[in-house]
């Protein structure tokens, strides 16, 4: 009998040998289907909840043309990555700034292969998503006035050099990671990133025709709540998907992200109600995304008392940035790209070195936690990704306004509205 | 013939259908329009930019109808439209050179 004990042992012992070799990892069933999920909730983000939210938001005569440009970016982003993007971001780092081309064509990666204890592949889908809402993001400060050619070549450009590089630094292996910056799920990468471009953008492109002067009314509210509702539920996908594991970081993300986005919503309506004496659902929705965006870096480092605050503070000072701020300055930041996402993400990179908190995720403390040096890291990070954004969107917007031969519509298709002008369409065949 | 061009309230709308079919009125027409007079508009605030609407939703309703009872007609869309409050709306009279009924030609008094 123990022979026969022996025996099986080593016949089971030997079963395993194909999964588990030199101490690598082996794929986890759990971890896999759940961020397969988390992706498809990433990928509602934009072609669904990213187009209502900014599609309501803009004026009627050019509903078509926001959610158009935002679909087109998820495409051409899907594209790129898997072509190149990926290879860029996550390739063999090179100096610390940028992957190779190794895996283009996402060539050496195949059903097999494992990142961590989920496939490649579904690791490679998860960050594509990524870098789709990220330039999607961006045509929120532009709206209205925007050539659909110029568009697609800036969507192109601005994700090959300006996307990649920095998903590189924080994730890739690259240096803003080595140096302990953290960003659970991209505030830096995705927030701070495409509201500085978006500002950027905005700025070169000039005010809409009448700004300031004419009513531009939101085309439906109604389109906006149901976006900002459809953008909440899958950022559970980006925040808790993170953790790229089904386990507790991931359940701890879960739980900041949605007690983040209801403290902005209600702090963002408070501050409306007592400034304007009115709390509009556009504030409520608005106050919501706010407080996603500052606990997307903070995600898997810090605790449910810290979400409380880092969401209050996201949808006071979202409304700040927005309602006060931009009317002060003037500039035509349309749909508030910039004050939401760069402002609140900026919020939130600095919230995330002051409450990291280490028993959530081991090595990983702020300020409040005896780690100063955090408080330090993160802002040069900010400063770093804002410096590099700046700069290359003014590079990106340039050559794409050489290559399409300026960015703006004429006068009279801006005024005439851009569904009708660009695309023949109307969004709603509305009779008496 | 006289056209009445009546400029209401939208939820008076039924009202005055009403008081106009029990005084024999059976026929009419009506537009949703906007418009102001010394009624003022409302604020409206989207992300700390505001606006003011000045044109208000208003009903149109038009009737043509026989000379003789046009100030029947008036008094009636009055009583039914009033609030009292500003806005309540305006009755214009206008003359009419010509009605025909579309399905069997006949013209004049009979085509009203």
């Amino acid at each position: 009998m123990k022979i026969k004990k022996i025996i099986m042992t080593m016949f089971l012992t030997l079963l395993t040998v194909p999964f588990a070799y030199a101490g690598q990892e082996v794929l986890d069933t759990g971890d896999t289907a759940w961020i397969i999920v988390a992706t498809a909730l990433v990928m509602v983000m934009t072609p669904a909840g990213l187009a209502l939210f900014y599609g309501g938001m803009s004026r009627y005569k050019n509903l078509l043309n926001t959610i158009a440009m935002t679909f087109v970016a998820y495409c051409l982003a899907s594209v790129i990555w898997v072509i190149w993007g990926y290879a860029l971001a996550f390739g063999p780092d090179k100096a610390g700034l940028i992957g190779g081309l190794d895996n283009l064509f996402l060539n050496g990666i195949g059903v097999d292969s494992l990142t961590g204890t989920i496939p490649t592949y579904v690791f490679l889908l998860f960050q594509m998503t990524f870098a789709c809402i990220t330039v999607a993001l961006i045509l929120g400060s532009i709206v209205d006035r925007m050539k659909f050619s110029s568009w697609i070549i800036f969507t192109i450009l601005w994700v090959t050099f300006i996307y990649c590089p920095i998903a590189h630094w924080v994730w890739g292996g690259g240096w803003m990671g080595e140096m302990g910056a953290l960003d659970f799920a991209g505030g830096n990468v995705v927030h701070i990133n495409a509201g500085v471009a978006g500002l950027v953008l905005a700025i070169m492109l000039g005010k809409r025709i009448g700004y300031q002067r004419e009513a531009m009314f939101p085309s439906s509210v109604a389109l906006t709540a149901l976006g900002a509702a459809l953008l909440w539920f899958g950022w559970f996908g980006f925040n808790a998907g993170s953790a790229l594991a089904a386990d507790g970081i991931a359940a701890s993300a879960f739980l900041v992200t949605n007690t983040s986005a209801a403290m902005g919503a209600l702090g963002w309506m408070f501050a409306e109600w007592l400034y304007d004496k009115k709390p509009t659902l556009l504030g409520i929705a608005s106050g919501v995304v706010a407080g996603l965006v500052s606990i997307t870096p903070a995600a898997g480092f810090v605790n449910l008392k810290a979400a409380l605050i880092i969401g209050l503070i996201a949808g006071l000072f979202g409304f700040f940035c927005v309602a006060v701020v931009k009317v002060r300055m003037g500039y035509d930041d349309s749909l508030d790209a910039f004050g939401v996402h760069g402002m609140c993400g900026i919020w939130g990179a600095i919230a995330t070195g002051l409450f990291a908190d280490p028993s959530i995720t081991k090595g990983a403390s702020g300020l409040f936690y005896g780690n100063p040096k955090q408080l330090w890291i993160q802002i040069i990070s900010i400063l770093a990704t804002v410096a590099y954004t700046a700069v290359g969107t003014i590079i990106v917007v340039y050559v794409t306004k050489i290559l399409t031969r300026g960015l703006r519509v004429d006068k009279d298709s801006e005024i005439q509205g851009l569904d009708n002008s660009i695309h023949g369409e109307r969004g709603f065949e509305i009779t008496f | 013939m006289k056209k009445i061009e009546a400029i209401i309230k939208p939820f008076k709308l039924d009202e005055v259908k009403e008081a106009l079919n029990e005084i024999g009125i059976q026929g009419m027409t009506i537009s949703e329009v906007k418009g102001y007079g010394r009624q003022k508009g409302h604020k409206e605030i989207y992300r700390g930019a505001e606006y003011v609407v000045d044109f208000i939703p208003k009903i149109k309703i038009e009737i043509v109808v026989e000379a003789s009872v046009v100030k029947n007609v008036v008094e009636t869309i009055k009583k039914a439209a009033v609030t009292g409050k500003i806005g309540d709306g305006k009755i214009f009279v206008l003359p009419v050179e010509d009605v025909l009924r579309v399905r069997t030609g006949e013209t004049g008094k009979d085509a009203i």
